[in-house]
């Protein structure tokens, strides 16, 4: 879907960088680049630089950059473009494990605004600084995730985190992504990248099901349906500004 | 910024941080922070961590720092100007948005869970 709005726009000076945020790196995003096919740049942010650079904190969000390397809109919720006609229906396999149910229950309340997303993009890419939606620095900068000394120190605590998960040091791992979650509560990319590395099974829900199982000790604070339900799906994305 | 050593080369902390060091201490965009000791070639972490206000959090046990990003003016970012994000392709391949200078660019994030 972004690949088919990146070869309209391609022509008109657009490019689209994807950035795949994953402590398990170009092992567990290639399936998914390599399904999506891509013609543009598509990168791999283990330890999350994305964060600490542009202050993401949920996936998909974007950041616009114009043609001089100045952010005109900053880290938000970027959805997936609208699609002409009838979406498809999603048909889960007929038997899904309850807490999947519960996951999707909670996941179709989630809102977005893909229309005026993607009016706002397309007036840009047409307008270039003309365009309303193009933001002045000021307004780049104030619009920004707020970040003090203690969330900086949950930054790197995640990088210490997410580090010590590839050398293996999975307990020790924990401890540092408790940290971040503690200092930085608003990001979900922190939660849900430390969530996915406990595994449940084997299946293709093992890493989704972000959450407690049966099977051992949850070793975080919360989980995906917990803080999803405490904090309000309709929550879940920041909201489209203008 | 991962580090395994609290000495680092001036260039390696300027890539891994995005600030310049300057005559007027380290500097991004149109901010400056004065430095205690302008550091030549090699760069003290601890010290820059100091000046810098940037949090540092230790692993000694194996050898590792994570120094965290800074906090000026309470938000994320301090200037508009785009940082030279330099991330692999899903073949270990460096690359730098840099390279993209006058395109419009959509940088967008996902994850596989």
């Amino acid at each position: 879907m972004w690949q088919a709005l990146r070869e309209e726009f391609h022509a008109e000076g657009f490019e689209l960088v994807t950035v795949g945020l994953d402590t398990l790196g170009a092992q567990a995003c290639r399936p998914f680049i390599e399904a999506a096919n891509p013609s543009h740049p598509s990168l791999i942010d283990q330890h999350h630089v994305m964060a600490d650079l542009f202050g993401i904190v949920n996936i998909p969000e974007a950041v616009w950059i114009n043609e001089e390397g100045m952010i005109v809109r900053p880290a938000e919720a970027a959805p997936p473009p609208p699609m002409d006609g009838a979406a498809p229906t999603l048909n889960p396999p007929a038997e899904l494990p309850q807490h999947m149910m519960d996951i999707m229950g909670e996941a179709v309340k989630i809102q977005s605004d893909p229309a005026a997303y993607h009016h706002a993009l397309k007036d840009w890419v047409e307008k270039g600084a003309n365009s309303e939606y193009a933001l002045d620095p000021e307004t780049v900068i104030a619009r920004s995730e707020p970040r003090d000394k203690d969330k900086a120190l949950g930054h790197a605590h995640f990088e210490m985190a997410s580090h010590l998960e590839t050398e293996g040091q999975h307990d020790l791992a924990i401890k540092h992504f408790r940290e971040a979650h503690r200092l930085v509560p608003e990001s979900w990319t922190f939660r849900r990248q430390a969530w996915s590395l406990e595994r449940v099974g084997d299946g293709p829900f093992a890493r989704f099901w972000q959450g407690p199982s049966p099977d051992k000790d949850w070793p975080y604070e919360g989980d995906w349906l917990t803080d999803i339900r405490r904090e309000g799906p309709e929550n879940y994305y920041s909201t489209w500004k203008g | 910024m991962l580090l395994k050593s609290l000495h680092v080369s001036r260039s390696e902390f300027e890539k891994g941080t995005g600030w310049q060091i300057k005559p007027e201490g380290a500097c991004k965009g149109d901010t400056c922070i004065p430095l205690k000791d302008n550091p030549g070639e090699q760069v003290d972490i601890e010290q820059m961590a100091e000046d810098m206000n940037l949090p540092l959090v230790a692993e000694t046990e194996y050898g590792i720092w994570a120094l965290g990003p800074d906090s000026i003016g309470g938000r994320t970012l301090s200037t508009a100007e785009a940082p030279n994000l330099t991330l692999p392709d899903v073949d270990g391949n460096l690359f730098e948005l840099s390279s993209l200078k006058g395109k419009k660019i959509v940088v967008y994030a996902w994850a596989p869970y």
